[in-house]
């Protein structure tokens, strides 16, 4: 009896809290019908902005898998003086307000910031909005990098040194195989948080329509004008990714598991 | 041959020592120039006008009840989800059911989905226009979306995911068999969880927890969207700090930065404090 109470509680809380807004967003976008829609999402702007947080994530992607590592290993392998303080602001990023981030960029590089002679214009621009990015989805991969190469033993590396593989070689065929599935998860959550940002990149970027408007951007413009399709409709594409990145998350997650069984 | 092979031995004896001293310097520099910044320029611009020039921004009204209303809504949305995570965690730790694996994937959607867009889905289903939101607004005379009850749903579908990831492993590992032996003493199952499953699982809901709150007190996306932004009313701090900035009141803007990034340093400070512990006890 109390098995079913809970069940149908949690039931019941996970459906309202997570499934129902779901659903609301798509019947109030489907009210519109297949035309309207397509037209709202192939207006130049909002192709413009899609493609922006595609490229935006894409990037932070590439920056954040490769600093990652590098950061995860020297957390886990070296030894160095203030590691332990280290180890534990990693996780800033993840805390601090994205309008803080966005505006930490514009005090450093806009017109009158700290650093406004710096050559590469960054206040109100694209690379700007990438740096951001790249700062607020800093600690997945390397949170989820550090756990699984803490608990590696030595041994299988010492193995492929003895036998005269070089360092190089032993991280690519010892190491990056066992660290893969982790990276790869890393990987999904940073894309999802990259491709979601708003509020640091609306800040950093000053979201100019079609020059640093993306997908998020441009779903809280097009409610301040009113054009609820064009909202409504970028939204429920934001959301389907999200659906896609859910759907990796969750065939990424079972290997992960069967490793600690072992 | 000869010297090809001295070569080859002169430079594996090199090559590691410059990449050991070039990966590190370069992660811990990439990391401490990344961490850092944020850190410095905040304190400096929030402190620029000395000590009272700060404390008379921050206890400006708007930024006074910005920065209550703010910590009001992400605590009562940590306490509605402990409970709320543990007990998601329970039973997707206990029991079997049908849609079992479908819960427990779509708990992460809100890791997911960008947050705006949740806010966007829930004035759609809570808005004074809609047949949900109006109904309430009748029945209880209460607004949800364009006020604080608002916010508190936006951070509860935020932090939901929060406990939940950081309960179920410990629960998942903890020892059947004393849980059984209680059973076999005669303990009723409600004292077996206060007794034994609760305290081992406490620190996992108190980090949960804190990581929630931490993460709720910055949350901006869904925010804006959801309050209506209404000053002394339903404005948080990072919408506020988002106000002040667009037009051009720098000096307020840094110093509730400044304010809402002491409260996550601490949070997240405290959070890997109780990690550390745990594992120390351990």
């Amino acid at each position: 009896m109390r098995k079913f109470v809970l069940i149908g509680l949690v039931l019941s809380y996970a459906g309202v809290l997570l499934l129902a807004p779901m659903l609301a967003l798509v019947i109030n976008l489907l009210e519109y019908g297949l035309d309207t829609i397509w037209a709202a999402i192939t207006t130049p702007e909002a192709l413009l902005a899609l493609r922006l947080s595609l490229i935006l994530a894409l990037c932070s992607v590439m920056i954040n898998t490769v600093m990652g590592v590098l950061i995860a290993w020297v957390l886990v392998r070296h030894q160095f003086w203030g590691k332990r303080f280290f180890n534990a602001v990693v996780d800033l990023p993840f805390v601090v307000s994205p309008v803080i981030v966005g505006y930490v960029l514009i005090v450093l590089f806009g017109r009158q910031g700290w650093l406004s002679g710096f050559p590469v214009q960054l206040a109100f621009s694209t690379a700007g909005m990438l740096l951001v990015t790249v700062f607020v989805s800093l600690p997945f991969v390397i949170r989820e990098v550090m756990p699984v190469l803490a608990a590696i033993t030595p041994e299988q590396e010492e193995a492929a040194f003895t036998l005269g593989a070089s360092h190089t070689l032993t991280f690519r065929r010892i190491l990056l195989p066992i660290l893969w599935p982790s990276i790869l998860y890393g990987i999904v959550l940073t894309l999802a948080r990259s491709l979601g940002e708003f509020g640091a990149a609306a800040v950093a970027g000053g979201g100019v329509q079609g020059v640093t408007e993306t997908a998020t951007i441009y779903v809280y413009r097009a409610l301040q004008d009113r054009n609820d399709v064009g909202a409504y409709s970028i939204a429920v594409i934001l959301g389907l990714m999200a659906v896609g990145i859910l759907i990796l998350m969750n065939w990424l997650r079972p290997q992960e598991g069967k490793k600690h069984v072992d | 041959m000869m010297q090809t092979r001295t070569l080859t031995t002169l430079n594996t004896s090199r090559t590691p020592q410059m990449i050991f001293w070039g990966v590190r310097w370069s992660a811990l520099i990439y990391l401490s120039v990344l961490i850092a910044l944020p850190l410095i320029v905040i304190s400096v611009e929030g402190l620029r006008g000395g000590i009272w020039s700060f404390w008379d921004s921050i206890t400006r009204p708007a930024a006074l009840s910005a920065i209550f209303i703010s910590v009001w809504t992400a605590a009562l949305m940590t306490v509605i989800n402990m409970i709320m995570g543990t007990l998601t965690a329970y039973v997707l730790v206990q029991y079997r059911f049908p849609g079992k694996r479908w819960l427990d994937s779509l708990i992460d959607l809100p890791f997911a989905i960008p947050t705006l867009v949740t806010g966007v889905m829930l004035i759609l289903l809570y808005g004074p226009q809609t047949p949900i939101g109006g109904w309430i607004e009748d029945q209880f005379g209460m607004r949800i979306v364009f006020s604080s009850p608002g916010i508190v749903l936006a951070l509860l579908f935020l932090g939901y995911p929060f406990v939940i990831r950081a309960v179920q492993p410990v629960l998942a590992s903890l020892d059947i068999h004393q849980q059984e032996a209680a059973y076999t003493l005669g303990a009723s199952s409600w004292l077996t969880f206060r007794r034994i499953v609760f305290p081992a699982i406490l620190p996992a809901m108190i980090t949960g927890g804190l990581l929630s709150f931490a993460r709720a007190l910055g949350e901006f996306g869904s925010i804006v969207i959801v309050s209506g932004n209404i000053p002394m009313r339903s404005q948080t701090a990072a919408v506020y700090i988002y106000g002040q900035v667009e037009s051009g009141n720098l000096a307020a803007a840094s110093s509730v930065s400044l304010v809402l990034m002491a409260i996550a340093l601490l949070t997240t400070l405290l959070v890997d404090y109780l990690a550390r512990r745990r594992t120390a006890h351990a």
